[in-house]
């Protein structure tokens, strides 16, 4: 367990991802079976017990110790878990025979058995014989609350490069195994066969597009390609397979394999032949497809209630078969798959599932006029929902991963405006001694005349030249400090506009300007722009309106 | 002397602890004495605990110090940094106007000093900053039976326990064996931490070439120069970057987020500090790698001192001073916060000078 909450411990503070990746490989690499694996368990959320109450937790520290003391530690540290992991009394063990602490397979199998009235007791015993991060790691782990910036695809990474694996092959038999994975590190350490997936309806590893620009045009020949428009919901796989005994399983996977069968319960029944299907999960009313704020509002649910399904109904556009039946499909050309895809979608009958049509188009000139007007190419009334277009080669088989000159994404141009840069942060790792995570606003007339309202911050978009640039800007230009938080001057004659691009506003209470961004990046530095001439409050609410009321 | 007068308050000659030594705007007075403890602002006579800057101060007319710490002084300040120095020894006894003082070690950094003030039949210990757990770089810490004993409370909360340090070094020496390619840049203290880092790691078996920020390479030499081997030390300034690979880099903590960190590959921020006990504290550093490695005495160790003193009274200078009183107080001891201005964290006087600036 000691080891375990180690590695937690590290995880917790490292930001880089490949970082993140070498450690838990290491920790793999270095601890027995079954301890690893129902790591592995524990960080791909794979297992299984009731949680203890933080309730629980603050009993048996309350018999313990001073209440005063409690009381100012916790204030200090604003952790139940952590304050109770540090100051956790140390036990009056007699003599020399003090038990081991516990491993963490004897922690997860004892849980799991555990009865409620047994718990604290247990609980006490192993907080005696750990030390203060082991303690820490036990109590993130029974309470359920280990947030660590781990996910699971994340884990099953590490884990299969342990024995130099692709992700892709582990994540096709994952739904077959279970805790503590013995044969998984077998095969992935050359001591045994590859297990074998028995799961009635397993994930498959996504095609990725890859973003196309102007320049690869010229080597690309429209007749090798089809094209669709880009729906602008969330990319799912929707499988449906028999079990043993012959019962139909259908369930509904992220586009990282992440089972979100729960959340759309709706879906289901409409999933009634065996089959895998990719495409877009969209909200539809009348026929129409809805944005993805709309959308968004059947996502991260836990609870989903009738009125939830009712008021956003849910609806699967497909645009490629994986598997029919029993056969899989991801061997053959795209236009086969769309082919039997079409006979597929026919046959299920289904209102809530339907295809994605293809769009018309000889030259690539055809293809840019329809993107910048997909309603009278085709899209009609469902254009809003549109986010550009998605070519993909007539003879391309589904492929893991983003391989390349496949598929292509052609977005439609984004949103931009200039707004003017008002505080600046420090970022994260590699970043951290660099500004540059910007807060940035836009011109309102306020009580004081024309003043800057923040709109949204951007940490991205800026090639490495340009953030050395921002940089030096913003050292050279604060007008105060704040903890990490610098303001950088914004008169109307002194300061930097930066241009942003962003997908979509949405409505905001919680910012000052009423206004949120879907995903603002920085486009560009106007370097050459006062700020006097950014963008104002205005146009961005003239936006909102046109993206709401089309 | 012993603890003659525990939880009791009836002292000989109606002489009382606060009339022996009382804080004042410019630190501890000791008026029958005629000098103050740490003062923070210029005095006559100044008996100094030891070389952190918050502690030692220049200007003063006199100090009595040990020898490492006036010579901490003099590189900070200057020759110019007191009119008159006094060395003081470990044990040695020094009568002033109507006290006497005694010098005792107090584990926290080279030179660091308790200061024992006896008027007539009442002992009181000041202790500056101290810590009871091992050092290879200074005295051990040294227990002083008294009546009255004056504590820091900078980890003076129950959840500050600081482990042992060798464990902490070994988990940057784990660090650095599985990220080869990366740098490992140790936030410390200039004074006394970095030190002890460097030694910590040698007795490790670590024994390549640490590297050194420029703002601590003086300090260090010094601890050398008082016979306390610390292996091969080179300079950071003028390495290329990719010769940094794989290494151990010492820097001041302020100079962990700044632009100097750039000359490192990818490098891997750890801070040797008592406060990365709570991991908000080390999250809100940007710190990767948080080694509980501290010079102050933690919960346990505080307690413990005050208990193995056998004083009957506590006052609590600068920390977490509440929780402290409180416990004394549940344990039947007389306690109470002094209010002392200007200690805490030697990090401020720490700070490199500001961005860009070459060290």
């Amino acid at each position: 367990m000691n080891r375990f909450a180690e590695l937690l411990d590290r995880l917790a503070y490292e930001p880089g991802r490949n970082n993140k990746l070498r450690l838990i490989t290491a920790y793999f690499r270095h601890t027995p079976d079954p301890d690893r694996g129902y790591a592995l368990a524990a960080l791909t959320g794979a297992l299984s017990f009731k949680h203890a109450k933080p309730g629980l937790i603050r009993d048996l520290i309350a018999d313990r110790t001073d209440p005063v003391l409690f009381g100012l530690s916790y204030d200090y540290v604003g952790d139940l878990s952590e304050t109770v992991a540090l100051m956790w009394p140390k036990a009056p063990l007699p003599g020399h025979n003090n038990p081991p602490p516990p491993t963490l397979s004897e922690v997860v199998t004892t849980l799991r058995t555990l009865g409620k009235t047994e718990l604290p007791k247990q609980l006490a015993r192993w907080l005696d014989e750990l030390d203060e991060t082991g303690r820490w790691a036990l109590l993130k782990l029974v309470t359920g609350a280990m947030r660590i910036g781990i996910s699971a695809r994340l884990a099953k990474t590490a884990a299969a490069a342990l024995g130099d694996k692709d992700p892709h092959e582990l994540e096709l038999i994952w739904p077959g195994l279970a805790p503590p994975y013995l044969n998984l590190f077998a095969w992935l350490e050359g001591r045994g066969e590859k297990p074998v997936n028995r799961d009635p309806a397993p994930f498959r590893p996504v095609m990725l597009a890859h973003a196309i620009e102007d320049s690869d045009f010229a080597n690309l020949d429209p007749g090798d390609f089809v094209a669709e428009w880009k729906w602008d919901g969330i990319r799912v796989q929707a499988v449906s397979g028999r079990d043993e005994r012959g019962h139909l399983q259908a369930r509904l996977y992220s586009r990282t394999g992440e089972d979100i069968t729960k959340s759309f319960p709706d879906l289901v029944p409409s999933l009634h032949l065996p089959g895998a299907i990719d495409g877009e999960l969209l909200v539809l009313r009348e026929g129409r497809v809805q944005t993805f704020n709309v959308l968004q509002q059947r996502l991260n649910r836990k609870i989903v209630s009738p009125k939830l399904t009712k008021d956003f109904p849910i609806h699967l556009r497909a645009y490629d078969l994986l598997s029919d039946d029993e056969n899989d499909l991801r061997e053959l050309p795209f236009i086969e798959r769309r082919a039997r895809l079409e006979a597929f979608v026919r046959k299920l009958g289904e209102s809530r599932i339907d295809l994605s049509p293809t769009v018309r188009f000889d030259s690539w000139d055809a293809l840019t006029a329809a993107r910048a007007d997909p309603s009278s190419a085709g899209a009609g009334e469902d254009a809003d929902a549109v986010e550009g277009v998605m070519l993909k080669r007539r003879d391309a088989h589904y492929l893991p991963g983003r391989p390349k000159g496949q598929w292509w994404k052609w977005k439609r141009d984004p949103h931009i405006i200039d707004a003017v840069l008002m505080y600046a942060q420090r970022g994260h790792g590699k970043r951290s001694s660099f500004y540059s995570d910007y807060t940035f606003g836009v011109w309102t007339s306020g009580d004081d005349g024309e003043q800057l309202v923040p709109v949204g911050k951007a940490y991205f978009g800026f090639t490495d030249e340009e953030l050395l640039q921002i940089d030096r800007f913003v050292r050279r230009n604060t007008t105060e400090k704040f903890g990490p938080v610098r303001h950088v001057v914004h008169e109307p004659d002194q300061g930097l506009v930066l241009e942003v691009a962003f997908e979509g506003l949405q409505r905001s209470p919680r910012h000052k300007s009423g206004v949120a961004m879907r995903f603002p990046r920085i486009s560009r530095l106007r370097w050459d722009k006062p700020p006097r001439e950014a963008d104002r409050l205005e146009t961005l609410e003239r936006m909102l309106k046109t993206m709401t009321t089309n | 002397m012993t603890a003659k007068h525990r939880g009791g308050t009836a002292y000989i000659d109606g002489m009382r602890p606060q009339d022996i030594l009382m804080p004042v705007a410019a630190g501890l007075c000791c008026k029958p004495g005629g000098f103050h403890i740490d003062p923070v602002r210029a005095v006559e006579r100044a008996v100094i605990t030891h070389g952190h800057s918050d502690h030692a101060r220049p200007g003063h007319g006199a100090v009595l110090a040990t020898q490492e710490t006036l010579d901490m002084m003099r590189l900070r300040y200057g020759d110019n940094f007191a009119g008159t120095t006094q060395a003081v020894r470990y044990g040695e006894e020094i009568r002033l106007g109507d006290v006497t003082i005694k010098f005792h070690p107090a584990g926290h950094v080279l030179g660091s000093a308790q200061i024992a003030v006896t008027c007539k039949d009442t002992c009181i210990v000041a202790s500056g900053d101290y810590k009871d757990a091992t050092d290879p770089t200074c005295t051990p810490f040294e227990v002083v039976p008294c009546d009255v004993f004056i504590t820091e409370a900078t980890f003076g909360l129950p959840v500050f326990r600081h482990g042992d340090a060798a464990d902490e070094v070994k988990k940057l020496l784990a660090s650095v064996a599985l990220f080869p390619e990366r740098a490992h840049l140790v936030g410390a203290y200039s004074l006394g931490k970095a030190q002890r880092v460097i030694a910590l790691l040698r007795e490790a078996g670590y024994d390549a070439p640490i590297y050194l920020h420029g703002a601590m390479e003086e300090i260090t030499h010094y601890y050398e120069s008082r016979g306390i081997a610390l292996g091969e030390l080179r300079a950071v300034k003028g390495v290329k970057k990719a010769d940094l690979a794989g290494t151990i880099a010492l820097a001041p903590p302020s100079a962990t987020s700044d632009i100097w960190t750039r000359r490192f590959p990818d490098p891997v921020t750890a801070f040797a500090s008592g406060w990365m006990r709570v991991r908000a504290r080390a999250r809100q550093r940007g710190i990767e790698l948080p080694l509980v490695i501290s010079d102050h005495a933690d919960w346990d160790g505080l307690t413990a001192t005050i208990e193995a003193t056998g004083a009957g009274e506590v006052w609590v200078t600068h920390g977490q001073e509440d929780a402290l009183v409180h416990w004394c107080k549940t344990h039947g001891l007389a306690a109470r916060p002094l209010d002392l201005v200007g200690y805490g964290d030697e990090e401020e006087s720490d700070a490199v000078a500001a961005d860009g600036t070459e060290a």
